[in-house]
């Protein structure tokens, strides 16, 4: 077919001069509109009133004279006030171990899995299941079930007592140094499995051919995947990590339900920040200011990646 | 093919077998772990919880804690299970899913057959509102429904109907379809792109018009992305705690995981944690029953929410 | 007056042009064939007829009524799309009368009217499938009831016949143009197989970057074509285009072209040629089809300018019908065409007729015919 690369209607009805046509030509961009309009205000505009309440003095009610970047100010001082550790401080390094964490070993783990059920095996249509069902469970069941599970005198510490491994002992989740790492494993427990299904899906759609090349010009089973496949697999490594990432800077359920904050709040993430600030300590302005701070960190991840994928496909 | 291993001599095969489906039995019990004793925990007694092994079977099987848990259990401070907040749940997916499915068929729809300058544009800015964090949204969204809700008051008075204004699962259905849209509208354009356009250049030589090509060639021809969308939409907004926590956060018409949360951490008496299990279980079971149903289906929406573009 | 009448016709992206100023009459019970390669604008000109595009500028006739403004579903024609577009949800019966349902004809005239175009193209017997159980054929004879059942005044076809295998494709050609014979119907087609536009047509117009390189019958197009664009296009094998010089010899014009393995070939001109005059002693594009160049035996007997030479044959492909030989002539391969029993070689010199009655030449610059 003889088509020209194009970024014009794929149906143009033809002009008409009667108001009914008129109507009929715009009739898709009108039922558009309302999402479109809803999208508009509702997130953007939001975002702007978000953002300017965090240039107020709000407390428990908004209050709409600006004041200022105080909010951001005293966020800034926070930063760095790590002995005590302010709840801010101890909010951004959480998330800078759990996102580090998270997003590493869901990507090491799902491609180890995904890489292993790609060998041929039976049992595949049994096995995958069993590695993606977290993904369906709400993150407050996951929580509930971990906060059992990782519960030092019923869960897994008990458990092992009564094996005879008396000694043992794993406290990290009424630890308030270790606690996030509870959150890391609980959080790989539901997403890893997803990944998997994702590199898995990517390594499915590896042409064949290529790795019957690799195999004659004489690459042993490690050099293919560390030469040919896993360098293959880009596109799906970047598809991953911005799940993975949004999902990191976003998570907040799972903190509340696996470890009700922590010991004293040390198990915050900014998301937690901004919601007890904002609704339990009246410091709206702060939880604002935290909240814009949390999408700008979101937007420049995923700012490029769609204004990449987004361009490739208008071309 | 599959990169299997070259082999060298059928005993390091059999080694490299061993090993692989050793690796995958192992991860298999990890992962299905914790689901593992959720379950057993549900089914046992206080006491054998207590005396007993997290892993061990139930020695006497018992649904107590699950009629507990639907029936008796507290969450705050009424005590009437959790039966009418997995209602309240269902109440609010239900609409919530199905508007927001249809506006994304119809936006996806538009989206691809419809193109006018500046569609990516509109469709970049829809996508873009999939991964804000919804801390940013949750202070102004908050603001206005309590508007509507004394908006909801007055009519109320004035009228004698409120039309679900300020009622919180109707706030949660709107806060849903709002915050849904991005997604919905994502699948069904990413699978109306790959529709042909052909199709629609043929109903509209044979004098279709907008609507009817949508009702009678786009539609009936989407099963696949809808099955998608609505169990990524159902999953979604069931398992949602945000919004949820922050505007049904308390009294009779908070959904099921604001529920759950508050059973597990009723902290009056002893804490029974079978009862906790149960309740867990049955608010995971909706989203699980999906799973197990359509898993298909629930992995390529997450695929297609994944694979942006 | 002309039954199809396009005058002046662009149609514009933006800054990007794909349409460039398109004139074409067809008189009533014409076919007309669009052909060029991919990005030439044909399908864009094919929907503009239809009404699924808007044009920029100019005008769309048909029966000396503007239909240029017109939704596609008011302006009587019906098309044959290249993946035949019949809607997957419905049964043959529906598809073929979907168009009918949506400008509200009773279900029992639409009854009648499917009933007679099955039988026409043979495909009662499938009214109760769904596309997907049908094959390629099949799909093609129902995408062509559709359009049938409509008994429009102009059909158009968008490359119908490019989903099917070779062989489908030689029958279902035939099926097209016997259904033209029968019906009487006028039809615009587009496709980018010169083959199917040389069987087809009454008229084709062979386009280019927006641009109707030529707009006549086959055969003008096939021997007179007006530019070297569309004497590489139209044919196969292509016509063979060398540079060649031309030179004064004692009995008129000669064209000199360089040969491997020997001194240049000189080849008298036609006398009717004098418009290569002007190009004494200038290079030129000296086109020859590969079928005016053969073996002496197999060459035509009632040719007036018939000439003999040697070349150096590089490589022989015998394809059953006929040899094909591969020669090196004013720097470039050259095919003939010779008879499937000609006894050649390759590696050797070969006597080759040139056939100088079917030689054009062009303007190496201008491209465009000269002689």
């Amino acid at each position: 077919m003889s088509s020209v690369a194009t970024t014009e209607p794929i149906l143009t009805p033809a002009k008409s001069t009667p108001i009914r046509a008129r109507l009929q030509n715009v009739l898709p961009q009108i039922v558009l509109a309302p999402s479109f309009a809803i999208t508009v205000v509702f997130v953007y505009g939001f975002i702007a009133w978000t953002a300017y309440l965090s240039f107020t003095n709000s407390k428990t009610f908004p209050s709409y004279a600006l004041t200022g970047a105080r909010a951001y100010q005293r966020l800034w001082r926070w930063t760095f006030e790590s002995d005590p550790p302010s709840s801010w401080y101890t909010s951004i390094t959480n998330m800078a171990i759990f996102g580090f964490l998270y997003v590493g070993i869901c990507l090491a783990l799902g491609l180890f899995l995904a890489i292993l059920m790609d060998q041929k095996i039976r049992g595949e249509g049994v096995l995958r299941p069993i590695f993606l069902y977290p993904m369906a469970l709400s993150f407050i069941v996951t929580g509930v079930a971990w906060k059992w599970f990782l519960d030092p005198g019923l869960g897994l510490e008990q458990t092992l007592h009564h094996f005879g491994w008396t000694s043992f002992h794993f406290d990290w989740i009424k630890n308030k140094d270790y606690v996030i790492y509870t959150v890391v494993i609980a959080g790989v427990w539901q997403a890893s499995g997803f990944v998997m299904a994702m590199f898995l899906a990517g390594l499915r759609g590896i042409d064949s051919e290529i790795m019957k090349a690799a195999q004659i010009d004489g690459a042993t089973t490690g050099q293919l995947y560390r030469r040919i496949i896993i360098p293959l697999l880009r596109p799906v490594f970047l598809s991953a990590f911005i799940v993975l990432a949004h999902m990191a800077i976003k998570s907040y359920d799972l903190v509340v339900a696996l470890t009700s904050g922590g010991p004293g709040g040390s198990a915050w993430l900014p998301s937690n920040f901004m919601y007890e600030y904002t609704f339990k300590r009246n410091e709206m302005a702060v939880g604002s200011a935290s909240a814009i701070i949390m999408l700008m960190t979101i937007s420049a991840i995923i700012v490029p990646y769609l204004y990449s994928e987004l361009k490739e496909k208008a071309r | 093919m599959s990169a299997a291993a070259l082999s060298h001599g059928q005993n390091n095969r059999w080694i490299g077998r061993i090993a692989i489906y050793g690796l995958l039995i192992l991860f298999a019990i990890l992962y299905l772990m914790p689901l593992f004793v959720m379950l057993v925990t549900s089914f046992k007694t206080m006491d054998e919880i207590q005396n007993g092994n997290m892993l061990s079977l139930p020695q006497a099987p018992t649904i107590d804690p699950w009629l507990k848990a639907w029936g008796e259990t507290c969450v705050g401070l009424t005590c009437a299970g959790i039966k009418g907040y997995f209602w309240n749940s269902l109440k609010m997916v239900v609409p919530a899913v199905a508007i927001s499915t249809i506006l994304g068929a119809l936006n996806g729809y538009v989206l691809t057959k419809w193109r006018f300058p500046g569609h990516t544009l509109v469709f970049g800015l829809m996508l873009f509102a999939c991964f804000i964090p919804f801390q940013s949204v949750l202070l102004p969204m908050a603001t206005i429904l309590g508007s509507l809700g004394r908006l909801g008051v007055t009519l109320q008075d004035q009228v004698g109907l409120s039309f679900g204004l300020g009622n919180p699962t109707v706030n949660l259905v709107i806060v849903h379809v709002i915050y849904g849209l991005g997604f919905t509208t994502l699948f069904f354009r990413n699978y109306y792109e790959a529709f042909p356009n052909e199709l629609v250049r043929a109903a509209q030589v044979d004098g279709a018009s907008f609507f009817q090509i949508f009702r009678r060639i786009m539609l009936p021809n989407s099963l696949p992305i809808i099955v998608v969308t609505v169990i990524y939409q159902f999953t979604n907004i069931w398992n949602d705690f945000l919004f949820a926590s922050a505007y049904a956060g308390s009294g009779e018409s908070m959904p099921m995981t604001v529920a759950l949360n508050n059973v597990v951490n009723t902290s009056t008496g002893v804490v029974e944690y079978n009862v906790n299990m149960a309740a867990a279980m049955i608010a995971a079971m909706p989203t699980l029953l999906v799973y197990i149903v359509a898993g298909r289906y629930f992995v390529r929406g997450l695929m297609a929410g994944a694979v942006k573009g | 007056m002309a039954f199809l009448h396009i005058s002046g016709l662009r149609k514009r992206y933006g800054a990007l042009e794909i349409l460039k100023g398109i004139d074409i009459e067809l008189d009533k019970g014409g076919f007309l064939v669009l052909v060029g390669p991919s990005g030439c604008g044909k399908s864009t000109l094919l929907n503009t007829i239809a009404g699924l595009e808007t044009i920029t500028e100019g005008d769309i006739k048909v029966d000396e009524r503007s239909i240029a403004e017109l939704h596609p579903s008011k302006r009587d024609i019906a098309m044959v799309f290249q993946s035949y577009a019949l809607y997957p949800n419905m049964t043959v019966a529906g598809n073929i009368a979907f168009g009918m349902e949506m400008r509200g004809v009773p279900a029992d005239e639409r009854k009648l009217a499917i009933d007679k175009v099955a039988k026409v193209l043979q495909i009662g017997h499938l009214l109760d499938r769904k596309p997907s159980q049908l094959s390629g054929g099949q799909r093609q004879r129902v995408a062509m009831g559709r359009a049938l059942v409509r008994d429009p005044k102009l059909f158009l076809f968008d490359e119908p016949l490019s989903n099917l295998d070779a062989k489908l494709r030689v029958d279902m050609r035939t099926e097209i143009k016997r259904l033209h014979q029968t019906t009487g119907k006028t039809i615009v087609y587009v496709t980018h197989d010169q083959i199917e536009a040389m069987t087809l047509a009454t008229k084709i117009a062979v386009m280019k970057e927006g641009i109707v390189q030529q707009f006549g019958t086959p055969a003008e197009i096939y021997n007179n074509p007006a530019n070297m664009f569309v004497a590489d296009f139209m044919g196969s094998p292509a016509m063979n285009l060398l540079s060649g010089r031309i030179t004064r010899e004692p009995n008129g014009l000669a064209v000199a072209l360089e040969r491997a393995g020997g001194e240049a070939i000189r080849l008298p001109v036609a006398a009717a040629m004098s418009s290569l005059a002007p190009y004494e002693n200038r290079e030129v594009v000296f086109g020859i089809r590969p079928e005016a160049l053969t073996d002496p035996e197999g060459a035509d007997r009632h040719a007036q300018f018939l000439c003999e030479n040697d070349c150096l044959i590089d490589v022989v492909e015998p394809a059953g019908s006929d040899t094909f030989a591969v020669t090196k002539l004013g720097g470039r391969e050259v095919v003939a065409r010779l008879r499937a029993d000609a006894r050649i070689r390759a590696g050797e010199m070969a006597r080759l007729a040139f056939n100088l009655d079917k030689a054009v030449f062009f303007d190496p610059q201008t491209q465009a015919r000269i002689a």
